[in-house]
């Protein structure tokens, strides 16, 4: 029945770019481990590397800063567990067990964290204003010589907003704190610079940026403490054991590279795209409201609330003509809370439950936007029109 | 890409989702003989449900709703809504969530605290139309008293679940779901156990 097949959800994930697709079917007879010394194995490590020199070049790293790891999830793991680990083995004389972090950050930040705790550390979540910025006045309250890691996220991956990891750096440098960046919806969107953000861990994921899924990327600054997550083996010098992904590397560098070639001209025309979009839903639907940073976000995502329409009704009805998007309602997550980051920015629980997220891509189209503005809004009313929300007397009334 | 049989839900479930039956138009709910609202929209769902009565029979002629809800609370409700007409009010009042997940041909596990919500409406709407026709002595509090307030699980269903076999919380927790959200009910439901154990098995 759908006309279209669109996807606005590459906040979730990405489609191969036709390259990187080209790239690794033509090595799926690579299967070298690049820890052999002979011909198979050199023919491994050779492509391992280039791949680790593309990444490291597109954020401006060397080369050995950068640790291949099996997703964007196990990266921040990584990073987080490295200040609970009382070995002095692991980061000799390092005794500061408090870490700070964001109440908008991915759950494999957030659970972490809370993990953590249950081992000894103590954990600081700072606030989002309604933009879902982080408050940096409340920033520099908490820290202090016991600190000993800041994880803030550089793009939100819900409503995209975008905070200012190289002010927030030196401020965690200041006080001789380590500064990690989950930059995972942020890098092949925005320009990102280690050096010039000044942060000393940066996770990065393949399959956000047109690569495979299953492969991410550490950025680990020289000389800054490190254990390993999983051991036992030399893999990734010594800092993460296993046979590497060569395949998902190789998939991985070609993405990378094409970002840096597409990345330049896209945001000028995504961002015209939301403005659109945005613009579209403005016009044609009442009763929205647009979460997020009004200028400081992605250019790639837009995040709107229904007022009085429950978002996985929307997702589904959406889906049935060809439209991907994802949502912030609990009904969606399968737990019975809606959108953390939402109800972080001050959103009403109702309006989280009622929120949309567009996410779009290098291929999105105008003419999939204009798509998505003509069917969205007789489905809203679709959902309105049935909704109790809008009854005089309902539980709703009183407040509009 | 998008298959039939990919869709987490069943047929019939996605068709009344795509075309729900009996959906009240409009705001006015002066024709109607009960009015019965149920949960509020924090929680992500509420839902009304209207029914018109034969007065002579106490049957139901017409059940309308409307609702802020997902795709399970849509199509449950638009189910139940075509289930009660005919019956009798006695008769509606005793449907339970399970009978209109089975006519749904089946809900997907976290999707049953979704589909509550219809029938409880139904019950309300029901207490109201005895109230409003002086019949208060007919109205009737939920006799099952509800236990686990996440998944909606009452005492009663805690007792068919050990009539159907389970013997411990774990497996009480894998036929009826309860304490699988917050776990708060826990020790009650574990003295519940116990009891029916007792009673219908003499453990």
């Amino acid at each position: 029945m759908a006309d279209m097949k669109v996807y606005f959800d590459h906040n979730a994930t990405t489609p191969l770019h036709p390259e990187v697709k080209k790239e690794m079917i033509a090595a799926m007879e690579m299967f070298g481990n690049p820890s052999s010394m002979h011909a198979y194995g050199r023919e491994a490590r050779a492509n391992v590397e280039d791949a680790r020199r593309k990444v490291a070049d597109f954020i401006g790293a060397q080369e050995n800063e950068i640790i291949f790891v099996g997703s964007g999830s196990e990266a921040n793991n990584t990073v987080l567990s490295l200040f609970v680990c009382s070995s002095s083995q692991c980061i000799p004389g390092y005794r500061r067990s408090t870490i700070i972090t964001t109440k908008i950050e991915h759950p494999c930040v957030l659970e972490t964290s809370e993990c953590l705790a249950h081992q000894g550390a103590r954990v600081k979540y700072l606030n989002v204003d309604r933009y879902g910025k982080i408050d940096l006045d409340q920033l520099a309250g908490m820290l202090g010589d016991d600190v000993g890691l800041v994880s803030v996220m550089m793009a939100n991956n819900e409503i995209g907003t975008l905070q200012d990891i190289e002010a927030i750096t030196k401020m965690v440098h200041a006080c001789g704190a380590f500064m990690h960046t989950d930059a995972v919806q942020a890098v092949g969107k925005v320009p990102v610079d280690v050096r010039k953000l000044g942060v000393d861990f940066l996770t990065i994921s393949a399959h956000k940026i047109y690569g495979p899924k299953g492969i991410g990327a550490l950025f680990v600054k020289h000389g800054t403490p490190y254990c390993p997550l999983i051991r036992g083996g030399h893999q990734e010098r010594g800092r993460r054991a296993g046979t590497e992904n060569t395949l998902g590397i190789l998939g991985m560098g070609t993405a990378v590279e094409m970002r840096r070639i597409e990345m330049p001209e896209e945001e000028e025309r995504l961002l015209f795209l939301k403005q659109h979009l945005k613009k579209g839903i403005e016009e044609s639907i009442d009763d929205i409201s647009v979460n997020g940073h009004p200028t400081d976000g992605l250019a790639s995502t837009l995040n709107v609330s229904f007022t009085g329409v429950e978002g996985e009704a929307i997702l589904l009805y959406l889906d049935l003509e060809g439209i991907a998007v994802s949502t912030g309602s609990a009904c969606a997550s399968g737990s019975l809370d809606p959108s953390h980051v939402l109800l972080a920015t001050g959103v009403d629980a109702e309006l989280a439950h009622g929120s949309i997220r567009f996410s779009m891509g290098r291929e999105t189209s105008m003419q999939e936007v204009d798509y998505l503005l003509n069917v969205l809004p007789p489905i809203i009313k679709r959902i309105r029109n049935m909704s109790t929300a809008y009854i005089k007397g309902g539980l709703h009334a009183a407040s509009r | 890409m998008l298959q039939a049989g990919e869709w987490a839900y069943s047929e019939t479930l996605k068709e009344h989702f795509m075309n729900p039956k009996n959906i009240l138009q409009g705001e006015n709910t002066d024709d109607f003989d009960g009015v019965g609202m149920e949960g509020n929209l924090q929680c992500g769902d509420q839902m009304m449900v209207v029914i018109k009565v034969d007065k002579e029979k106490d049957t139901i002629t017409d059940c309308q709703w409307k609702t802020y809800g997902c795709a399970s609370a849509i199509a449950s409700t638009s189910v139940l809504s075509e289930m009660v007409k005919g019956r009798t009010l006695d008769d509606a009042f005793h449907i339970s969530p399970k009978e209109v997940a089975l006519e749904l041909g089946g809900l997907p596990d976290h999707k049953i605290h979704c589909s509550v919500l219809g029938d409880k409406a139904l019950r309300a709407a029901i207490n109201n139309y005895y109230t409003r026709n002086g019949q208060e002595e007919k109205v009737k509090q939920e006799q099952a008293r509800v236990i686990c307030q996440c998944m909606n699980i009452t005492d009663h269903d805690i007792e068919d679940a050990v009539l159907e076999g389970a013997r411990t919380y774990f497996e009480l927790q894998e036929r009826t779901k309860c304490g699988t959200v917050c776990g708060q009910c826990k020790d009650e439901t574990e003295v519940l156990l116990e009891k029916f154990k007792h009673i219908h098995f003499g453990a």
